[in-house]
């Protein structure tokens, strides 16, 4: 892998953590925590919705955050063509 | 047959299954008992993550914090399965791709000192203890309720098992067993789950049922929760009583522990690949999910049972409380291991449970 390839695989990789975070710091600190008065206000069903963020919604997006990294991550391996086999 | 006995069947015969993987999946060589040879598929990897952190205060403890906390026990589920994200995006391919046993390795070869090694071994050992501790004593309290034996003895009991299968297997007999464990473990847990909210909301999955209509009451789960709880002086159930700094702190607190447990890590090292340590985090995180999400409404659901058992009638009446000499038969039991008491303050033979220390509710509760 050429030098330039290697820093662009980096700050790809960088770029994809970066957004992840930000999604796993919106969904619970920022529904579940910050704004939960506020969203508290709109129903969900039988829930309130900084309520339903806080005991229910944040964990669905923490385990389909994981499943969308570890595909874009296999996707950038293939394409820098450093993937295992 | 007599609950005992059919106790003693049911406990005996999963740790029969326990030691007869151990002696299938025994170690053979230094890499199949600390990493498992590096041969076990991410999913049952992250069967056996799940079995291995869901420890005691999950499984014995969570829901029932929960249910008195509200939503301040928020923390516990967002903190404890947001910790996950950070395992997977920092930790656990970085350390797979470095490929070896133990994270004190790692640090000695990142800072090229014996030293630093030392140092982290001393960590480790600190953190496991301290993590032990707690699980033993859930150890603990789960055998001396189902064996009806002292706390102590439960320990030592729970303990001798253990020692059995993971000298016998290492870290393969331990992630196998830890499968077989998670299987066991997330069926005892949802199904009462289930039956607990078809008979609450005529929902039967619970995270549904959690935001349910209360069955022939037209009113939720929760809406009704918050209304019977404040009626006995107690903070909403989705308020909670801590302030947004508190909750933030602790949330972040809970997360990056959960990233930093040394058992959870290692789990990373017995993967095959580093593709298979990103995924096998998202598998791990999906079966706790499965726990995590249910937790909350069996929470809210044993709140509302319970208070509703103690408290059929109007509140302050003289007959709206439960007769002591009536209480169910939980309660009998849960008395006999001492975790559970009763202090008939104004001894009039029934039980209260009202918020005493809420001025607004103090003239009710005091009469």
């Amino acid at each position: 892998m050429t030098p330039e390839n290697r820093a662009a695989y980096w700050r790809a990789n960088l770029q994809l953590v970066f957004g992840c975070l930000v999604v796993w710091f919106i969904c619970s600190y920022g529904f579940g925590i910050l704004l939960v008065d506020v969203l508290n206000n709109v129903r969900l069903g039988g829930f309130q919705l900084g309520f339903w963020f806080a005991q229910q919604g944040s964990i669905y997006i923490f385990v389909a955050l994981i499943f969308f990294y570890a595909w874009r991550m296999n996707q950038l391996d293939q394409k820098y063509d450093v993937h295992e086999d | 047959m007599s609950l005992q006995t059919l106790t003693y069947i049911v406990v005996g015969a999963s740790f029969a299954l326990y030691i007869g993987i151990a002696i299938w999946s025994r170690a053979h060589t230094t890499g199949d008992f600390y990493i498992a040879g590096k041969s076990v598929s991410p999913v049952a990897n992250g069967m056996a993550t799940a079995a291995d952190w869901m420890s005691a205060a999950s499984f014995i403890s969570m829901a029932g914090l929960i249910a008195f906390l509200g939503y301040d026990g928020s923390v516990y589920l967002m903190g404890w399965t947001g910790g996950y994200v950070l395992l997977a995006l920092f930790l656990a391919p970085y350390l797979r791709k470095f490929g070896k046993f133990t994270v004190p390795e790692f640090i000695a070869e990142r800072y090229y000192s014996k030293t630093a090694r030392i140092v982290a071994v001393i960590c480790l050992i600190f953190i496991s203890f301290t993590y032990v501790a707690g699980q033993m004593r859930g150890v603990g309290i789960v055998f001396s309720r189902f064996l009806e034996v002292d706390v102590t003895v439960g320990l030592l009991i729970g303990m001798g098992i253990v020692f059995v299968y993971a000298v016998l297997g290492g870290m393969k007999g331990i992630t196998y067993t830890q499968v077989a464990q998670y299987c066991v473990l997330i069926f005892a847990y949802t199904v009462p789950a289930i039956f607990i909210s078809i008979q609450i909301t005529g929902n039967a999955i619970p995270q549904f049922a959690f935001g349910s209509e209360i069955s022939g009451a037209g009113v939720s789960l929760l809406d009704k929760l918050d209304d019977i709880v404040t009626s006995l002086g107690f903070t909403q159930y989705t308020g909670g009583t801590k302030s947004t700094i508190d909750i933030f702190c602790i949330t972040l607190a809970l997360m990056v522990g959960t990233a930093g447990l040394p058992h959870v890590i290692v789990r990373f090292f017995t993967v095959p690949k580093v593709r298979d340590a990103r995924i096998s985090a998202g598998y791990a995180l999906l079966f706790i999910a499965i726990l995590y999400t249910t937790a909350p409404a069996v929470g809210a659901m044993a709140r509302y049972n319970l208070v509703n058992t103690i408290q059929p009638g109007e509140v302050g009446a003289v007959d709206g409380n439960l007769v002591y000499d009536e209480r169910p038969d939980w309660m009998h039991t849960w008395q006999q291991t001492g975790l559970l008491s009763f202090d008939d303050k104004n001894g009039d033979g029934r039980i209260q449970w009202y918020n005493d220390s809420n001025p607004d509710f103090a003239p009710t509760a005091a009469d």
